[in-house]
Parts: structure tokens; C-alpha cells; sequence
């Protein structure tokens, strides 16, 4: 059984290795902890709220290589910036339709700027 | 201009300059390095769910014509030391709670200015308001946390940023830049104009503004005929300016924030005859930037959020000053109409700025004075209680002959509202 998740609140002075964390929670501080930590969850409360896209990014930026969940108010229009940010396991509150989250991540053949994931910037193609 | 990104709490169209490519006093072409703005901020991850929607705004000259420090960031192209960089001004904006862009980095080598977008975008995802929509804009972060927080934070940010690879290479901005070459001008295209029509030279002197290119000019269309309906051209007169650019200015036309057209690239010594096909089609209006080339929004005619009505106050105070010569004797006078606190009409950016409100059911226009969109930006005050449709216009009249009774040579109505302060016209008005 996976270890439980706890807040970022109790994450710290803890040894869990599974974190939550809400949309004011200061990612970063997470960045001392990633040799431990095995999941992520970064919570949705509402789609609109995208401060959980920073919070991704930031901690693949800063090498975290565990699982990134979004949870929450994830819609499938969410999925592929979610993706681009680094995020890999989705947890949404209404499921998703697996044919819409493909055609949506699959609609776009080029980016225009690098992000948290593997794809390559269509300015990067070019130029080398 | 494109189609994406039109609504969303995202980053919306890059704005620039209506002569971009064309003016005499650009450090360079804004064009391509706008299109490298909207190219990195389309569809991009991170900030497609912002606090609240996001405008940029990038000139390169020192004169501002697209209000660029009312945009939640401007950027300026400047040079420094033969060297082209970005000077950054965040958190600004109109609206129910206008604020003027700070400085917030006076030089960010060109090289590094997605990077820093980029931070100061990240910074305002994580720590812009979110809690109440009207608060939710950077300018309000900006202000809560001062524009020297900000800046430091952007900074730190920056630091980190600049090691992800987002900048392009130049190659990229080198292949962009070809989609914006300059046309085909003509090299020993002549300078001379002959100026002995004096309607011709009248409009000339009001409407055609140097261009960087010798021979050439920039035509400035004023749709503001007096009484008009500003902005509004008929479907004859839209061909006319179509087929003007076609022969006259390689194909283009732009749209002004200001309500008005320009023809880019104009020879000289094709001035006349553009000139005579827009007057035979009412469209030589020789008033650009004088008072009655009103920036007016549609009000409560068109316009589901409007308390007031915009166009009809325009129509009256165009009309009010019909006299050419008078018109002229005052001189630059940006009058700036909205119909709502939304200011889609940029009434805190007018010289006079009219705000439509609803007072108990009644129509009611405040009257704001000493506002610009320009490099000398500022955010007009209120003058006092406001006035009904008829009033508004007996006010604005008032304003401006007291302008002219106390302006020192050479002076704007800005500067002489600047000079002496509201008190004076306060009097007039209301006195």
C-alpha cells in the first residue's frame, strides 16, 4: 500500500514521502525534500485557479522526478498544459473520457516554448 | 493580430504601435520582437490560468502612442551602449482602478526578454489576488507589494528562469524579422511636396507624420468627421481605403486604438492623390488628434454594460466645435469618451475624460482632466459633480476656453492644466 499523503502543513518535521499541496502552498520549500518524496499531489480546487501550474513546474525544474498528480477540478481542456508542467497522473473529480484526453494532448504537433516536459520548442527544430 | 487567446484569464494579444515599421524615431522594427511574445505566450502552460487576463504592450520610439504604460507590462525597446535591449513597466491599467506601470527594469538585454516575461509572469501567477476579481489584475499586486518587491522577486525569479533555455536564438528573431522586411521602397523617391492646395497642405500638416524612410510619409485617417459617428466608415468608404492601400501603401492598412486608420507607407509625391480620393470620399478629415478626434467607446447604444451613452456626447461636442480654425488654435486635445467604469473609451487617459454613469436612473457625465496615454502618462481627476448630456458639453466648452484664455505659448491644454492645476477650470465650470 502506497504511503499515506499528508499536508504540506504536516510534511514538514515528518518523513513522509507523499506530500499534498493546496494552491498557497509555497512549492519551493518542498525543494530540500525531493530525494525523499515519491509523489506530489498538487490540489485543483477550481480549474481557474492555476497557481498549481507554478507549483509543478517549479518542482520538475528543481529536479523532482517522482509522480506529479493534479486533483481536483480537472477538466480535459486542463490536461495538456497540465501535462506540459510537468504533471503524470491525473486524479479529477469528475472522470475524464480517455478519448478526449487523447484527442486533446495529441491536437497541437508543435510548441512554441520549452516547458517541464520533453517537447521540443518548434524554434529549437529549426535552429538547431 | 490573431484570433487566439481572445478571452481567458491568459495573455491576450500583443499590442504595438500603429506606425510600428514605418516611424521615424524607432530604435527598431517592434514588430518581430512582438511576434516572439506571442509566439511564447501562446498556449503557454503556466500562465493559461492566470488571476486575471493579461495585456502586453511592446514600442520601440520614445514617444508612447499605444499607451503602453496602461498595459499590465510595457516594454520599450531601447539602446544602450549600441545595444538593444527591453525596459520592463508592470502593472498598469484603466478600468474601475487605473494605475500607471512602474519602471521596473530600466534595461534587460534583448537576448534575455522571454526570460524575464517569464518571471514576471511566474511571480504574478503564484502571488496575484485570486480571491476577488476586481483585484485579481498585477497592477493590484504590484501596488500591494510595491513596485520594488515586485521587481526584486521578479529578479530572484529571473535568476532561475534564465537557466530553462526559453530565450530563441537570434536565428529565430532573423527569421521572423523576414516576414515583417520593409516593402520595396523606392530609394530616390523625392521629398518635395507641392503644398499650393491649401486644404491639402492643411491636412498635411494635421494627419501626415514623417516616416523613416526618405520620399515617404505616414497617413493618418481620421474617421471623425464632425457629427460622425467615431470610427465608423461605410462600406463604401471602407473600399476606397482598401483600394488607397493597395495602390498607395503596399498593401496596408492598419486599425488604430484611436479609432482612426493609417496607411503606412505612403511616397510623397503620392500625398495629393491620396489625399483627393479621401476627401471626395468624406474621409479627409484634417482633425487627428485635435478635439474633435474623439476615442469614444459604444456606450449604452450598443453596449449590454454601458450606464451612458458614449457616441451621442461625441457627436455634440464634435459639433460644438466645428470651427476648423478654432480647433486647430487649440490644438492637441485628446478627448476620450466611456460609457462605463470598464473605460473602453480610455477616459483616464484623456486629456478631457468623460465617464458615463447612471444616477438614479438618469444619464450623468463625469468630466476628468489632465489624463494621458502618451510618455507623459497620467491618470486625469475628476473636476467635480457631474452633468447631464447637454451639460457635459457646455462644461467641456468652458474647459477649453479657459485653456485658451490662460495658456502660455506653446503650451497643450495638458501642460496648462498641469501648469496651473484643476482649480482655474473648477472655476470655469462650475464657478
Amino acid at each position: 500500500m502506497a504511503d499515506p499523503i499528508v499536508s504540506f502543513a504536516e510534511f514538514e518535521g515528518s518523513n513522509a514521502t507523499a506530500v499534498r499541496i493546496e494552491p498557497g502552498d509555497d512549492a519551493r520549500a518542498l525543494i530540500p525534500h525531493l530525494d525523499r518524496l515519491t509523489l506530489v499531489e498538487v490540489t485543483f480546487p477550481k480549474f481557474r485557479d492555476g497557481r498549481g501550474y507554478s507549483s509543478a513546474r517549479i518542482l520538475r525544474e528543481a529536479g523532482y522526478e517522482g509522480t506529479m498528480r493534479a486533483a481536483g477540478d480537472v477538466l480535459v481542456d486542463q490536461v495538456p498544459f497540465m501535462t506540459r508542467c510537468g504533471f503524470d497522473d491525473f486524479a479529477p473529480d469528475v472522470p475524464l473520457n480517455e478519448a478526449d484526453v487523447k484527442a486533446a494532448l495529441g491536437r497541437y504537433a508543435d510548441v512554441y516554448q520549452p516547458a517541464a516536459d520533453a517537447r521540443v520548442p518548434v524554434w529549437k527544430l529549426r535552429h538547431g | 493580430m490573431h484570433a487566439f487567446q481572445t478571452s481567458g484569464n491568459c495573455i491576450r494579444n500583443i499590442s504595438s504601435d500603429q506606425w510600428a515599421g514605418a516611424a521615424a524615431d524607432e530604435v527598431a522594427d517592434p514588430r518581430p520582437w512582438a511576434e516572439l511574445l506571442r509566439q511564447w505566450s501562446t498556449l503557454h502552460p503556466e500562465f493559461s490560468y492566470l488571476p486575471r487576463k493579461f495585456k502586453i504592450c511592446l514600442i520601440a520610439s520614445d514617444e508612447d502612442r499605444a499607451a503602453m504604460r496602461l498595459h499590465d507590462i510595457g516594454i520599450q525597446l531601447v539602446e544602450r551602449d549600441g545595444k538593444l535591449g527591453a525596459a520592463f513597466y508592470v502593472g498598469g491599467g484603466m478600468g474601475r482602478t487605473p494605475m500607471i506601470a512602474p519602471l521596473i527594469k530600466d534595461f534587460v538585454p534583448i537576448e534575455d526578454y522571454l526570460s524575464y516575461s517569464e518571471a514576471c509572469l511566474r511571480v504574478y501567477n503564484r502571488y496575484g489576488r485570486r480571491d476577488n476579481i476586481y483585484k485579481a489584475r498585477i497592477k493590484i499586486l504590484v501596488h500591494e507589494i510595491g513596485a520594488e518587491e515586485y521587481a526584486r522577486q521578479v529578479e530572484e525569479e529571473f535568476a532561475h528562469v534564465k537557466t530553462l533555455g526559453i530565450d530563441p536564438p537570434l536565428a529565430e528573431l532573423e527569421r521572423i524579422s523576414a516576414m515583417f522586411a520593409p516593402p520595396a521602397f523606392e530609394a530616390s523617391a523625392s521629398d518635395e511636396l507641392d503644398r499650393s492646395d491649401p486644404d491639402f497642405a492643411v491636412w498635411v500638416d494635421q494627419n501626415v507624420k514623417p516616416h523613416k524612410q526618405a520620399g515617404y510619409s505616414i497617413v493618418n485617417i481620421a474617421l471623425k468627421p464632425i457629427g460622425g459617428i467615431p470610427g465608423d466608415a461605410t462600406s463604401a468608404q471602407i473600399d476606397v481605403m482598401a483600394d488607397l492601400a493597395e495602390r498607395y501603401s503596399f498593401d496596408e492598412l492598419r486599425v488604430t486604438h484611436a479609432q482612426n486608420i493609417v496607411l503606412p507607407h505612403v511616397a510623397k509625391r503620392d500625398l495629393y492623390a491620396v489625399w483627393s480620393a479621401l476627401n471626395d470620399a468624406d474621409l479627409a478629415n484634417a482633425n487627428l488628434d485635435l478635439i474633435s478626434d474623439i476615442i469614444a467607446c459604444p456606450g449604452l447604444d450598443y453596449c449590454s454594460l454601458a450606464n451612458a451613452r458614449s457616441i451621442p456626447i461625441a457627436q455634440k461636442i464634435a459639433t460644438r466645435f466645428a470651427d476648423a480654425e478654432r480647433q486647430r488654435d487649440v490644438g492637441e486635445l485628446k478627448l476620450k469618451i466611456s460609457g462605463c467604469i470598464n473605460a473602453c473609451g480610455h477616459h483616464h487617459a484623456g486629456h478631457i475624460g468623460i465617464l458615463g454613469v447612471d444616477k438614479k436612473g438618469v444619464e450623468n457625465y463625469q468630466l476628468t482632466l489632465g489624463g494621458s496615454g502618451a510618455e507623459d502618462v497620467s491618470v486625469g481627476k475628476i473636476l467635480g459633480p457631474g452633468f447631464d448630456e447637454d451639460g457635459i458639453v457646455d462644461a467641456v466648452e468652458k474647459a477649453v476656453e479657459k485653456y485658451r484664455n490662460i495658456r502660455e505659448p506653446g503650451e497643450r491644454f495638458l501642460d496648462t492644466y498641469r501648469r496651473v492645476g484643476a482649480e482655474p477650470f473648477k472655476e470655469a465650470v462650475y464657478g
